[in-house]
């Protein structure tokens, strides 16, 4: 068995106005739950469709459960679970019906009752796709990933679009799949996402990785914990944001929109001296809040952009 | 049922048709009441009794003696107008010398033939006796009316249009929705993707053909005088090259109205020149080899031999060469355009 689920080699391609993947490499490990991160157009999408043999490199080696494109697309196909972007599936079907075409195409895998029950469709398990929700239809396409009983399951945005009950529901089936030993690899731009789900992540921007960990590492690698965000101070009574900056533990302090965000590496020493500071100045504080820096916080510390500019 | 996955996918295909109204309105109901419409509007009817008018009541009295004129007798100014705006096609006047003038349109087909009866009338009145004797034998046979003309020429559009519309939709829809990559992405083989469309094809075409001729038969009496298996065959043989024609036209194009104009450019001429509704022969002689070269025309003429005169499979090798031709053809390019994703 060889070490790596996926390796990518000097992964390259190009279309006609745009590098899409520009010399990637990445390694992703049997059984682990791996994120690929970035803004829209950082190449994620082309990536994962390198990996699923749908879109052709223009140079580079792809090595997929130890076998490659050119040899075992046969074998690749039935150990895959894929489920790509906005696939719109067939409406005038039902999710029964869906789910027997998906599972005759495979040799081995669970009764279609079977993974309708384990997405949660049973009650829909007559109706027509076209009638199905958001979150129903991105689950019945999770179903359709998981009829042939992959070994590696590739989700190209799986929770784009989907309201935070539909999207937790989704999380809970790769969970349970992460759990069952298999291998994921999962593209998004939701950081809360990624920090729940993966054990690791790359972070993407112009088709290349610009930053490899686990979440936690990669937090921390940005020398940022904590973010304190308050507002203080009115027009006549103005706050000296100067002070601030001696605060112990205080790394940077940025006014932002009439509100002040601190980063700060600890926040038990840092809150109480704000607190203290604002009382000399005699300046009343009128929202005060606290968050972990996220991985969000990091794509905005590596490219000095947000991650999605709406 | 069948778990495997061309089983599957024939399956599919049924349903998504089944599932659509509209499709089985264009497949199954619009041949049917275009075949009635038409069929009333030629249907055959007693012969015309041609109006015509006269000067005089002794001429009167002797056209009236056929009874497929209508004799009004006229004044001088009430005939000439009357004949003038068409009212009747024949103006019957006396002139010097016992001579008798027909005045009517020559390249007015009715008028014409008034003329004829008109002056056999006069001449028979007169007391002309017919050198030689004859005598009338009427024959209005199934075969040679327009509805059987008709019927032959509707089964081939049909064919085509469903075949065309039935593939090129459903296909240019899926690839539109990302479902084509998606199927791409599991182990389907990709020929059972195309061949489920030909297989859900062949089915609804029995159905399709026993539909329009059934019809045909039961309302109108269209014969069917060549062998059924043979009819079959060539049904078979067209909604393949058909099939086939739609599967190029959808091979590379992304959306359905791209894809419904490149199909009306394919089928609009062929509507008109292949001999649907009236015989191609009527286009000029310098335009028939291509016309020939045309699947509709080559479907629809070998429908028409085998219906209409029993021609065997012989004596329409040409079309099925013509078919045939198209199939592979069509069918090799579009495998190598077809754009899987």
């Amino acid at each position: 068995m060889p070490d790596a689920a996926l390796r990518l080699r000097n992964l390259r391609k190009e279309y006609k106005d745009v590098v899409a993947v520009n010399g990637l490499d990445l390694e992703v490990a049997y059984g682990e739950c791996f994120g690929l991160l970035g803004p829209n157009g950082a190449g994620k999408t082309t990536t994962i469709e390198i990996c699923e043999g749908l879109t052709a490199p223009d140079s580079g080696d792809v090595e997929l459960l130890g076998l490659r494109w050119s040899t075992g697309a046969p074998e690749l196909r039935q150990r895959l679970g894929i489920q790509l972007q906005e696939t719109q599936l067939s409406e005038k079907l039902t999710v029964l019906e869906t789910i027997r075409l998906f599972r005759s195409f495979f040799r081995k895998g669970p009764a279609p009752d079977e993974v309708i029950a384990l997405v949660q469709l049973d009650e829909k398990r007559n109706s027509r796709v076209g009638a199905l929700s958001g979150g129903q239809k991105q689950r019945l396409a999770m179903a359709c990933a998981l009829v042939g009983d992959p070994d590696f399951l590739f989700l190209d945005e799986p929770t784009t679009g989907l309201d935070p009950q539909a999207r937790r529901q989704l999380w809970d089936l790769i969970e349970r799949f992460k759990e069952s030993g298999r291998t994921i690899l999962i593209t998004t731009h939701y950081m809360d996402e990624a920090e729940r789900l993966c054990d690791r992540v790359a972070i993407m921007d112009h088709g290349r990785i610009i930053a490899l960990g686990t979440p936690r590492e990669l937090i921390a690698s940005i020398g940022i914990e904590h973010m304190v965000v308050f507002s203080a101070g009115s027009a006549g009574h103005p706050l000296d944001v100067s002070a601030l900056t001696r605060i112990e533990g205080v790394r940077e302090v940025r006014p932002e929109n009439g509100a002040v965000r601190m980063q700060v590496t600890e926040l038990h020493r840092a809150v109480p001296a704000l607190i203290e500071e604002l009382g000399r100045q005699a300046v009343p504080l009128t929202e005060l809040r606290t968050h972990s820096a996220t991985l969000e916080d990091v794509f905005v510390a590596l490219t000095g952009r947000r991650l999605r500019d709406e | 049922m069948s778990e495997h996955p061309l089983a599957q996918l024939t399956l599919v295909r049924f349903r998504e048709f089944v599932r659509e109204p509209e499709a089985i309105f264009w497949v199954f109901i619009f041949p049917i009441l275009l075949a009635a419409g038409l069929g009333i509007a030629f249907r055959n009817r007693p012969p015309d009794v041609l109006k015509i008018g006269t000067l005089t009541p002794e001429f009167a009295q002797s056209l009236r003696r056929e009874k497929l004129l209508d004799v009004q007798v006229l004044s001088g100014a009430e005939g000439t107008a009357a004949l003038r705006n068409g009212k009747i096609a024949l103006l019957v006047t006396p002139a010097t010398g016992g001579v008798v003038v027909y005045n009517y349109d020559n390249t007015n087909p009715d008028a014409r033939s008034a003329r004829m009866l008109a002056e056999d009338a006069i001449e028979n009145g007169a007391g002309r006796k017919n050198p030689v004797g004859s005598r009338d034998r009427i024959l209005r046979e199934p075969g040679s009316r327009y509805i059987d003309f008709l019927v032959p020429g509707l089964l081939g559009m049909n064919l085509m249009g469903s075949a065309i519309w039935g593939l090129g939709f459903a296909i240019v829809d899926a690839r539109r929705k990302k479902l084509i990559k998606r199927l791409v992405a599991t182990p389907m083989p990709r020929h059972y993707y195309l061949l489920s469309f030909v297989l859900s094809r062949l089915v609804l075409l029995a159905v399709e053909v026993a539909a329009v001729l059934g019809f045909g038969w039961f309302v109108f009496g269209v014969p069917v005088r060549g062998a059924i298996a043979d009819l079959a065959l060539l049904c078979v043989l067209a909604s393949l090259s058909f099939s086939s024609l739609g599967l190029l036209i959808a091979s590379r194009a992304q959306t359905i109205e791209a894809a419904s104009g490149i199909m009306n450019c394919v089928m609009m001429p062929m509507w008109i020149v292949s001999g649907v509704f009236f015989s191609a022969q009527r286009f000029p002689d310098a335009v028939q080899p291509v016309i020939k070269a045309l699947p509709l025309t080559a479907i629809i003429d070998a429908l028409r031999a085998n219906m209409l005169q029993g021609a065997g499979l012989a004596q329409v090798g040409p079309q099925i060469g013509v078919l045939a031709a198209w199939l592979v053809v069509c069918f090799a390019v579009a495998l190598k355009l077809f754009r899987w994703r």
